[in-house]
């Protein structure tokens, strides 16, 4: 399927999100689309895949012109769009997601349609039941599913949206086989990214966005510096690794063990120092997101010991928690970090913890446009926290942050957010440990692991490896012992330390 | 208490549990297609009210239980404006039109009070009311209660096997990604909504012209079920099935009450009567125990094989109910 975009504007308001942008994506073609956030990309895509008609412009699809009313005229059409946030509904099983929308009799076929549900997903060597429920899969598997949702639809170009953000590496992999090999039979693909190392690795050609435009079109070999340059209007720089030399001991996990419905983990050891950044680094639901909320108080210990500065803290709460200084981020900003309806200078009076009945809001005010202006963020005291951009929310919740901590916890730092927000929220990150607070995280952005830790903690289905110094460890074998391979070593060496210790 | 009392008893209790089963499970498909309908108390009052206003003027139980259905719809339909048109909150328009609706029907009922009229008659069917047990209890009935027996199995095959039952369920859980593929929210949860009513609706003529025939203004007694029904939704996980059972259930604590009292005299009479609410509270809580984290913590202690059985049949018992109830659906 050729698909050509011609001279497509969109307006919200004074904001021209698509400022008359062309573009033509033959069939049996990989084309990346790449830009910041708030480039223009999303919408487009949405105009594209009928979510929202342009102001102007035209949609010509194989020389034809379409007008594209919904999104189930465009599947219609043959154009699937996997969203970032996988369209499926939780609580059904797969097979009922799968015929949920699909046209036939009253009473769905559902033999046939599990059979050709198995035989597509035979085809891509995804391992999906369609006799479980869909809430019990990972994001990569609820993308596998869309996918072949899409396809058993008989979609001929799919639309990929940040597909990557949020999944594993060996579920990135195969990702990228099946985007490949559907390609290869003649599939158009656009593959919608921030992330320059996904383009570069996929694509046929890509194009970058800005502020609504579409500034250069690049085909490979890539030059990274040139489309890092075209996205962002300069060159950003990468921050060097510096080692702040660390202090005491902050936290202290001894002989930790951990449950939950889906898994064990068994006599986790670590000490954490001041100044120092700890990477948690494994597939999502491998026993990261637990562990980082037991050293929270947010999730009891079966057995062992939680330390804060040599105070035993186990089995005491998140407030005791956070009166020995300790600051947790969770994953889902707005969900469960900030309070949407409230204003940023709301957020932070209420951070402050101030006593009194009544609001001082003129001081408020004055804290409010302080702090905005040292974390940079792009919005006024009285913008509601949701208005503002996932890369600006993650600023507000580290402004909210109070001045002196001992231990900074966090999930996924800067998922979602662009290269410069990055590197803006980890400059913050460091700042503070240089000032001695120690930094526990996880990712599942392998570079990102790589790239800020001083050491890495991997986990696998409840497994956790000692930890390892980030800067004897490479991408690949991070990416293996995520993926379960070349444990064996670390198991060697504890049955050592076992029989040694047995020997004293 | 001889054998055949017993039954009869029995009979009574499917019998009288049709109103608020016809009432949740109207309810029920509203709220699966993201739409709470809170006016339920007060259209059940209004529609029994003019279901026997209809069914005496017309000499005709059809009529009634036609004229029920459509105060049910009605009602409903202001809701589903409200709240899918204009966008307000389901919960405030619908407390208001529970009062609303209540008043009405005291005010409009006034000059047909306490007057006698027609009612369902007893319609036993041939050859399968003699089957000893099941005979007397299914099939010794008025019309309306085998109605409510159909409608147990024909909305829970709607919901559950078919594919516009499917779309329902997706309406009301992601109606974001329903659109996304194909399917008209705004309309959809029109149609369910004013279905549902219209269903409920049938709930006020089977008191007015059948349990508790006639109408009496406010000391009908039929103040409160709209309420139980509301909550009987909740408890049967928005599934047709678990909702008569819960139906079922709460017809039949009534009844132990009332049977309780004369076999025992020394237990205040208001204990029996209050009773079937705080049962039904705990088995509320029983039936949702999956929920809890205590619960899953203990899961996780035991070995593999039991308990993923347990897994399975706690995530069987409770019920999440559709993820988008109550929100309005803005296409982005």
């Amino acid at each position: 399927m050729l698909i050509e975009l011609r001279d497509i504007c969109k307006t919200f308001g004074p904001v021209r999100a698509n400022a008359g942008i062309s573009l033509a994506v033959p069939p049996a073609s990989v084309l990346g689309i790449l830009g910041e956030n708030g480039a223009g990309k999303s919408t487009l895509m949405k105009i594209l895949s009928g979510f929202q008609p342009p102001d102007s412009g035209s949609i010509i699809i194989d020389g034809e012109a379409a007008t594209i009313r919904s999104p189930a005229d465009a599947l219609a059409r043959g154009i699937g769009m996997l969203h970032q946030d996988p369209l499926d509904f939780p609580p059904l099983r797969l097979i009922d997601d799968l015929i949920l929308g699909s046209r036939g009799p009253l009473r769905p076929d559902r033999k046939k349609a599990a059979r050709e549900f198995r035989e597509l997903a035979v085809r891509f060597d995804f391992d999906l039941d369609h006799e479980a429920y869909v809430d019990s899969l990972t994001v990569g598997e609820r993308q596998q599913l869309e996918i072949l949702r899409l396809l058993w639809l008989g979609a001929r170009a799919l639309i990929l949206d940040e597909p990557t953000t949020g999944i594993s590496l060996p579920q990135k992999q195969k990702l990228f086989a099946t985007i490949r090999l559907l390609a290869d039979e003649g599939m158009t693909v656009l593959f919608v990214s921030h992330k320059l190392e996904d383009v570069e690795s996929l694509c046929d050609r890509a194009v970058v966005l800005r502020q609504g435009a579409l500034v250069g079109s690049s085909e490979p070999p890539f030059d990274t510096k040139r489309l890092v340059e075209l996205m962002f209007g300069k060159e950003v720089p990468q921050t060097p690794r510096y080692k702040i030399p660390c202090g005491e001991t902050v936290l202290a996990a001894r002989g930790l063990c951990l449950e939950s419905l889906r898994l064990q983990i068994k006599d986790l050891d670590l000490e954490v120092y001041a100044g120092e950044v700890v990477g948690l680094a494994g597939m999502e639901g491998s026993g990261q997101a637990i562990f980082l909320a037991s050293c929270a108080g947010l999730e009891r210990a079966v057995a062992g010991s939680v330390c804060l500065d040599e105070t035993d803290m186990t089995s005491r709460s998140h407030h005791d928690f956070k009166r020995e200084g300790v600051a947790y981020l969770p994953a889902a900003r707005l969900e469960e970090g900030l309070v949407p309806g409230l204003s940023l200078e709301d957020h932070f009076i209420l951070a402050e913890g101030k006593r009194g009945l009544f609001i001082d809001r003129r001081e408020a005010e004055r804290e409010a446009v302080s702090r905005i202006a040292s974390y940079n963020i792009k919005g006024r005291p009285d913008s509601p926290v949701e208005s503002l951009s996932g890369g600006n929310q993650q600023r507000a919740l580290l402004a909210l942050l109070r001045d002196k901590l001992s231990l900074i916890l966090v999930e996924h730092p800067t998922r979602g957010l662009d290269i410069e927000s990055t590197i803006y929220i980890w400059s913050k990150l460091k700042e503070r440990c240089s000032q001695g607070t120690a930094i526990v995280f996880i990712s599942s952005d392998l570079d990102e692991i790589l790239q800020y830790s001083d050491r890495v903690l991997v986990f696998f289905a409840g497994r956790v490896s000692p930890p390892l110094s980030a800067e004897d460890l490479g991408v690949e074998e991070l990416g293996r012992l995520i993926g379960g391979k070349g444990w064996e070593r670390f198991e060697a060496s504890a049955t050592a330390e076992t029989a040694e210790a047995s020997h004293v | 208490m001889s054998v055949d009392i017993l039954l009869l008893g029995l009979a009574g209790v499917l019998a009288s549990a049709g109103p608020v089963i016809f009432a949740a499970i109207g309810e029920a498909i509203s709220e699966r297609a993201g739409v709470i309908n809170l006016s339920m108390n007060g259209m059940i009052l209004l529609s029994a009210m003019g279901g026997f206003a209809a069914a005496l003027a017309t000499g005709s139980v059809v009529a009634g239980f036609a004229a029920g259905a459509a105060i049910g719809g009605a009602v409903a339909a202001v809701v589903a404006f409200s709240s899918i048109t204009l966008k307000q909150s389901q919960v405030a328009v619908g407390f208001v039109l529970t009062l609303l609706c209540r008043d009405l029907s005291y005010f409009l009922g006034n000059p047909i009070m306490g007057q006698p009229g027609p009612r369902i008659s007893m319609a036993p069917i041939p050859l399968l009311e003699g089957i000893p047990v099941l005979g007397p209890l299914f099939f010794r009935q008025d019309a309306m209660t085998y109605l409510s027996f159909v409608l147990i199995a024909a909305a829970w095959l709607f919901i559950y096997r078919t594919r516009p039952g499917l779309v329902l369920r997706g309406v009301g859980e992601k109606p974001a990604a329903a659109y996304a593929r194909g399917a008209n929210v705004g309309g959809l949860r029109y149609l369910y909504t004013i279905l549902g009513g219209a269903i409920a609706g049938l709930a006020g003529p089977m008191y007015s012209l059948s349990i508790k025939a006639g109408w009496k203004g406010t000391i009908s007694g039929l103040d409160g079920i709209g309420w139980i029904a509301l909550a009987i939704t909740i408890f049967g996980g928005w599934s047709p099935i678990k909702v008569a059972l819960g139906a079922y259930l709460f017809a039949f604590l009534q009844w132990l009450g009332l049977v309780l009292q004369s076999a025992l005299p020394g237990v205040p009479s208001q204990v029996l009567q209050v009773a079937p609410f705080p049962l039904m509270i705990l088995t509320l809580l029983f039936v949702n125990l999956g929920n809890a984290e205590w619960v899953s913590n203990a899961l996780a202690r035991l070995p593999e094989k039991p308990r993923r059985a347990l897994a399975r049949l706690l995530r069987a018992m409770n019920a999440k109910p559709p993820a988008a109830l109550g929100t309005p659906f803005e296409k982005d």
